[in-house]
């Protein structure tokens, strides 16, 4: 099969059980993409489909040859990279990757103009923020730190 | 002092931050071996009974399915837990009793999926109650401390007082769940043993596997660690599986726990229930403090947290008890999780001491101002330095807590109950023997080498700021190189002590290297912490927060939750603030998330995921902050640093439950304070 992923092509043989994060850590050795719960629970395997976030251990990689694979190590320097090391938006790291993929898919959501469950007049007020990052776990706490790195990288 | 003062302190960036933002830093499962294979572990579906037989699916593909049957013989570590698949006992339902080898990760879970065991299975017990025959007081508890103690007459101070609580808090199992799942890669060439770990312990995992397979040289390598918690403490079954299961296949082998083995196989904080009796004077001295706390235990290993020591050096009173039970159940065995003993037991304590508050209508702060003792209330033992009542001062000025009115269900805001709560908070300031080397590079740089471990407390970027002020040189002329177990043997990354341990031995050898002038110097701290007093050693801190409880539906939100610390020098501004909101934010999830919820039953917590084990979550976390006094103790250790990973769980929870009392008018005494134990109680 045929894998799409950070501009470039890869021809595969996999198992048709393989998730994409699988594929991605397993066969193509791209393990910025984290597994902390393999059930689509916590967000540590955040890639980017075609530009969307997606949990990655929730998708089979067969199902994927003709999507664009945005994985955290085809980010290249992007702001909310930056945000993160500024603000000192991480402790261990493990869900460093999927947050900030996260949160570059979410703010393409905002500019699409999709709504959020906080419904705040300010598509990324920190409440905003904060409720559209809720699929991505920090067990270090990591959060209050994230918030404004990804503000700042949208250019609040 | 000269140059040097200028590293320690600073709010230095992580040194591993880019690798990791990039997704370039390597945790354990992620360095890919030639020809590796996969092992899936098989847990047991019951709590307790013999394994007699197991019956593999010739049509998986598995390479090896490894049980008590036909898997070598280890020798005995410390810890029976390690003795993976070496006899037919199931001590309790989640225990490895076989794991299946595949040359993929699907093969290998799907072969286990359908391995039949054959089990006989005996009668269990799961509860933790006070009243069971077995329970039984320890002869100590964790880390050596004597399980009970007492001074003065308790029961007739009790009975004597004119204001006394008797309250019971319940606080229930919870689980350390690090982000990273716990994960081994083992590989074998002849005799070496080669092993990337999730540990806290490189030196220590690397000792007990040379032990359980009887070698001499395991390399253990722990570049990155997702997060521990206390669950990575020492080796624990994957570590040993994937070294076994790479002996028996002659292939490097992935052993990568799934999150629901997250829950059994690496420890937990046990459940405590908790009595507490406190007497008072009219004007809030204390006369009598009693804790007494109940935890569990499994079959195969005794576990006793020290719910109750915290007590012995929080407050003054002239008669006082403490004392610990336990009782075995067929459960897994409980572990460390982030200020273990500390984080329940300040909980009882903490929040009993609230009640007083209310009793005598005294301010919560002053009546622990009221209370302070001046040295260690047990032993007399001075305090090399105890800042509570300046934490506790600053923390309410900075909080805004003064002017606020005690009583009970007074502030309401729209649908929102609106109240404020806090809590003391401690922990011990520790440092273990350590060894570091350090190497003039003769090019200007110096290499710092180390067995410690970063899981995200900032440990690399830290030890190099404290070596660049003992060298005398900037922070970029150091080289940091940890977590590997063949560089000079460290202490665990847990009880808060890597930093003062590490840092310790690193400021020995930089000096040693100053004053010989030489290319090497090498230092171990053992001796010098042997010679040094270990009581009297605490940080101290204070939480304080304001809670928001929904009057139709009973929904808490913590919408402001602030720490005051005073733990010694801050080696690192930046890292030490993260550090501290963490803590805070554990505490949050112990107060309103967090509870392993047991089927008796089964044995086992059946919420045993992310989405049913809730830890909070981005929005959950609104104003949060920490700041810290300019605390200097010259008796620690050369910085004059206390650990800080820990004190944030240490009193949050308590300053949280006491809010949502404040709110509500609810006394919340089971934790965690979900809308269903409060939302009866609410007027209508
Ligand atoms: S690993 Fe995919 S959501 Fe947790
Ligand atoms: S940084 Fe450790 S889990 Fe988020």
């Amino acid at each position: 099969m045929r894998l799409t992923v950070n501009g470039s092509e890869h021809e595969l043989d996999l198992d048709p059980r393989t998730t994409l994060l699988d594929a991605l850590r397993e066969h193509l050795g791209l393990t910025g993409a984290k597994k902390g719960c393999d059930h689509g629970q916590c967000g540590a395997c955040t890639v980017l489909l075609d530009g969307r976030r997606v949990n990655s251990c929730l998708i089979l990689a067969i199902a994927q040859q003709d999507a664009r694979v945005t994985t955290i190590e085809g980010l290249g320097g992007h702001p909310v990279q930056r945000g993160f090391l500024e603000h000192d938006g991480f402790q261990c790291g493990y869900c460093t990757p999927g947050q900030i993929c996260s949160a570059v898919g979410m703010l393409g959501e905002v500019e699409r103009g999709w709504p959020s469950a906080t419904g705040d007049d300010d598509p990324l007020s920190d409440a905003e923020i904060r409720e559209r990052m809720s699929g991505n776990l920090c067990r270090c706490g990591a959060y209050p730190n994230m918030v404004p790195a990804i503000r700042e990288a949208a250019g609040r | 002092m000269t140059a040097a003062t200028r590293a320690i302190g600073a709010p230095l960036a992580r040194l591993e931050g880019p690798e990791k933002v990039s997704g370039t830093a390597k945790y354990a499962a992620e360095y890919r071996q030639e020809n590796m294979a996969y092992g899936w572990v098989v847990p047991s579906p019951v709590p307790h009974g013999r394994l007699r037989a197991v019956l593999a699916d010739p049509s998986a593909d598995a390479i090896a399915v490894l049980w008590h049957g036909n898997a070598p013989e280890l020798a005995a570590a410390d810890d029976p837990e390690l003795a993976v698949l070496q006899s037919d006992r199931i001590s309790y339902r989640g225990q490895p009793v076989a794991l299946v080898v595949a040359g993929t990760l699907e093969a290998a879970r799907r072969a286990a999926q359908v391995l039949q065991l054959d089990i006989e299975t005996l009668p269990h017990e799961a509860v933790l109650r006070t009243d069971h025959p077995e329970v039984y007081t320890p002869d100590t508890v964790n880390p050596g401390f004597p399980a009970e103690s007492s001074a003065g007459d308790v029961d007739r101070a009790l009975a004597e007082a004119p204001v006394t609580v008797d309250v019971t808090y319940t606080t229930p199992a919870l689980h350390n769940n690090p982000m990273e799942p716990h994960a081994t890669i083992a590989r074998w060439d002849g005799d070496d043993l080669t092993v990337y770990d999730s540990n806290q312990h490189p030196s220590g995992v690397a000792a007990t596997l040379a032990t359980v397979f009887g070698v001499d040289r395991v390399h253990v390598v722990t570049e990155h660690v997702g997060g521990g918690f206390g669950s990575k403490g020492t080796a624990r079954p994957n570590a040993v599986l994937a070294a076994l299961a790479a002996r028996v296949t002659g292939r490097p082998v992935q052993v990568a726990l799934p999150r629901q083995a997250m829950f059994s196989l690496v420890g937990h904080r046990t459940p405590t229930i908790q009595r507490i009796r406190l007497g008072a004077d009219t004007d809030g001295v204390l006369t009598a403090i009693e804790h007494q706390a109940w935890s569990q235990t499994s079959r195969l290993y005794e576990f006793a947290e020290q719910t109750a020591v915290t007590t012995r050096h929080m407050y003054a009173a002239p008669h006082r008890r403490t004392g610990h039970r336990l009782l075995r159940l067929d459960m897994p065995t409980p572990r460390w999780m982030r200020a273990p003993g500390e984080a329940p037991g300040m909980v009882g304590l903490e929040c009993a001491l609230d009640e007083l508050a209310e009793q005598l209508s005294l301010d919560p702060v002053e009546l622990r101002i009221r209370n302070e003792p001046h040295t260690e209330p047990e032993t007399g033992t001075p305090f090399t330095s105890r800042h509570y009542v300046d934490c506790l001062r600053a923390g309410a000025d900075r909080f805004g807590w003064w002017g606020r009115d005690p009583r009970p269900r007074q502030q309401r805001d729209g649908d929102w109950w609106i109240g404020t709560g806090m809590a003391g908070a401690t922990y011990p300031a520790m440092a273990q023997p350590s060894t570091a080397r350090v190497r003039d590079l003769a090019d200007g740089g110096f290499e710092v080498a180390i067995g410690a471990t970063d899981l995200g407390t900032g440990a690399r970027t830290i030890l190099s700021q404290i070596a660049a002020d003992a060298l005398g040189v900037p922070t970029g002329r150091i080289r940091i190189r940890i977590g590997d177990s063949t560089l000079p043997q460290a202490s665990v990354a847990g009880g808060s002590s890597g930093s003062a341990s590490w840092g310790w031995a690193v400021t020995e050898a930089c000096r040693e290297l100053r004053r010989t002038g030489g290319a090497e110097a090498v230092f171990d701290t053992t001796d010098l912490i042997a010679k040094q007093e270990k009581e009297g050693r605490h940080a101290f801190g204070a939480h304080f927060a304001e809670v928001r409880v929904d009057a139709v539906t009973g929904e808490i939100r913590v919408s402001r939750l602030f720490g005051m610390y005073a733990a010694g020098r801050i080696l690192n501004a930046r890292t030490a603030r993260s550090q501290f909101l963490g803590g805070m934010i554990m505490g949050m999830g112990m107060a309103l998330h967090e509870e392993g919820v047991l089927d008796p039953a089964l044995g086992e917590w059946i919420n045993h995921d992310l989405a049913e084990y809730h830890i909070p979550a981005h929005a959950d976390v609104e104003s949060i902050d920490a700041a810290w006094l300019d605390e200097h103790d010259d008796q620690l250790n050369p910085m004059g640093s206390k650990g800080i990973g820990e004190i944030g769980i240490v009193g949050s929870p308590a300053a949280i439950l006491n809010a949502v009392w404040h709110a509500t008018g609810v006394r919340v005494r089971d934790l965690p304070a979900r809308l269903d134990k409060i939302l009866p109680h609410l007027p209508t």
